[in-house]
């Protein structure tokens, strides 16, 4: 079924997952009649750095509000990379730079006195394993909001609780059991709940680094109905090595690859096309991502 | 391709078992082998606990609690008599050590760890935190006798000084190595939610590791537990009951042993291995005692 679904996705306009994308549209995406809802992050030549080695060139690209933007391309080529400068997470690995402009609803996230706690606030991240804390499923979900500083009463703790686990489709699962250790759940169960402890923080963007990759694919479905009900809330940039996947429920989709760096003579990630999902999947703009989408290579 | 089916048939099954070769030799040879270290270990071990036992029962429950309570007589010969202020001075003694060396070391643990890393200055503490633990405990010892006993006298207190010097190594390692063990994927978990570095290592890679350096701190607890040269130096010589920290000479268990097992007089000797065995007791209650709060920390998770 997954075989034939990817023969026939690249001429297919995608009728699930972006009702808002209309047949008259796919031959003109660029030019949409349909106003753009605001950018959220706007990329500008951002390049990140692994001591001298560069690893993402020259990436420019604006993300849109309450859209799911699909980062695809194949192994190596940065995605994840670039995925994580959007939340500061390189600022714990030792060497890692982001240079050029990035900026999040107009505020440089790599400006000076930025704090990268308060840009994590904002913009949570899932990510590839489920990584549910050793602690029971309840205090995983209260983790960041008791971490955020403000008292909150048991309350209030509790409601919060109960709507992030609703909203990541998983209370009626475990409201039985919410002092119950989160290791002893399934690993698509982790997954929504990683996602509900991101969500509980009240952040505005949701980063999800390969969220699927160690799931089946009914945990797979359940995660990606989730994202499309959680795009009327969220703004939501999802890496993914599967291309099925972006096309089914991302809004725009961001093709990178790699390529050989002339002055380092290593392999570098680079952006080649960034587009409405439709376009991309159906008449992409850039040989290699149609080489890439039919399978050609990668 | 008849032929060779028409063969298969003729030979029947395959042969599946198992043969005499080299290999189930080596494989018989080494098994013995491993059996007996097991042994080997286990001997000396058991032998240990068995004499420590049956020579200190009979002294330590004889009209029980007397030997636990009762102070140390003064005149070594007569029968009688109890180690309860050797108890008081061990419990003492190792409690104030690890209240120094317990925080200290797992402070020290979390900055190489987390905040050091591989700079120079962690390099060189964690050097120095080596080269600390191959220090006998007697030259610990005569350390605090010439910084602090010279100075404040003898005291219960001196004592767990040198104490926590040994402890220290102990502690730094053990807890820098659960650390080592807690997997990345928790801590940027909780950098992803907004949480900063220090709340991230209080609130999650030390409760990670909580169980591992309550077992590390323990191992260095029960050691300190058994150390006597040390305590010859700084905590000096008493039969009376001291409640005091830090004044007066004291006594511990590990002193009375010494004293008691080289004295010349039977009722003394007994007394010995009366102290052997509440030593022994004391250690492994302590051990229990842990071991059950972790436990019970363990199961919430």
């Amino acid at each position: 079924m997954l075989t034939e679904e990817s023969e026939e996705s690249p001429a297919r306009p995608y009728r699930s997952g972006i009702p808002t994308v209309k047949p008259a549209e796919v031959s003109h995406p660029v030019a949409s009649s349909k106003p753009e809802s605001p950018v959220v992050f706007d990329l500008e030549n951002v390049e990140v750095y692994y001591g001298a080695f560069r690893a993402v060139s020259r990436v420019n690209m604006k993300i849109h509000k309450n859209e799911i933007t699909a980062f695809i391309g194949p192994s190596g080529c940065g995605k994840t990379t670039v995925l994580r400068s959007f939340n500061r997470m390189h600022d714990v690995t030792p060497g890692a730079r982001v240079a050029g402009g990035l900026r999040y609803r107009g505020a440089e996230i790599y400006g000076p006195n930025v704090s990268a706690t308060e840009v994590r606030r904002r913009i949570g991240m899932v990510f590839q394993k489920p990584n549910p804390f050793p602690k029971s499923i309840y205090d995983n979900v209260a983790f960041g909001p008791r971490m955020s500083g403000s008292p909150k009463s048991k309350a209030d703790l509790d409601f919060i609780v109960e709507k992030s686990l609703r909203s990541a489709a998983l209370w009626d699962e475990v409201k039985d059991r919410l002092k119950a250790s989160a290791l002893g759940m399934s690993g698509g169960q982790q997954q929504r709940l990683c996602i509900a402890r991101t969500i509980a923080v009240g952040p505005e963007v949701v980063l999800m680094d390969e969220p699927c990759s160690a799931l089946d694919p009914i945990a797979t479905a359940r995660i990606e109905e989730l994202m499309r009900e959680l795009k009327s809330r969220f703004t939501i940039v999802i890496v993914t090595h599967n291309m099925q996947q972006a096309a089914r429920v991302s809004d725009r989709t961001a093709f990178f690859t790699t390529e050989l760096d002339p002055k380092s003579d290593r392999r570098t990630g680079t952006l080649v096309e960034y587009d409405r999902t439709t376009k991309i999947f159906s008449n992409p703009g850039d040989e290699r991502t149609e080489n890439y989408i039919t399978g050609r290579f990668g | 391709m008849e032929l060779a089916q028409q063969t298969e048939a003729a030979l029947g099954p395959p042969d599946l078992t198992a043969k005499q070769s080299l290999r189930s030799v080596k494989s018989a040879t080494m098994t013995s082998l491993m059996i007996g270290s097991v042994v080997a270990i286990a001997a000396p071990l058991v032998a240990i606990v068995w004499a420590v036992v049956v020579r200190g029962a009979a002294v330590a429950f004889h009209q029980f609690p007397d030997f636990f309570v009762k102070e140390i007589p003064n005149i070594a010969r007569r029968p009688g008599g109890g180690m309860g202020p050797a108890i008081l001075g061990t419990l003492m003694v190792t409690g104030a050590a690890t209240v120094i060396a317990v925080p200290l070391g797992v402070l020290g643990a979390v900055y190489l760890h987390e905040y050091g890393g591989k700079n120079h200055f962690s390099r060189l503490v964690r050097f120095m935190s080596t080269v600390m633990s191959g220090v006998p405990s007697i030259v610990m010892g005569l350390f605090i006798y010439i910084v602090w006993t010279l100075h404040f006298g003898y005291s219960a207190f001196g004592g767990a000084l040198a104490l926590a010097c040994l402890m220290l190594p102990v502690v730094i390692g053990a807890t820098e190595q659960m650390l080592r063990l807690v997997p990345n994927h928790l801590r940027e978990a909780s950098y992803a939610l907004g949480t900063s570095k220090s709340r991230t290592i209080v609130t999650v890679v030390l409760p990670a590791a909580l169980p591992g350096i309550v077992s590390g701190s323990l191992l260095a607890v029960a050691r300190a537990a058994g150390e006597t040269a040390p305590l010859l130096f700084a905590v000096g010589a008493a039969n009376a009951y001291n409640p005091h920290l830090f004044e007066e000479a004291n006594t511990a268990l590990s002193i009375q042993i010494f004293g008691n097992a080289t004295s010349s007089f039977a009722a003394a000797q007994d007394r010995a291995w009366g102290a052997a065995l509440t030593l022994v007791l004391v250690t492994f209650l302590a051990t229990l005692a842990a071991r059950l709060f972790t436990a019970r920390i363990a199961r919430k998770r």
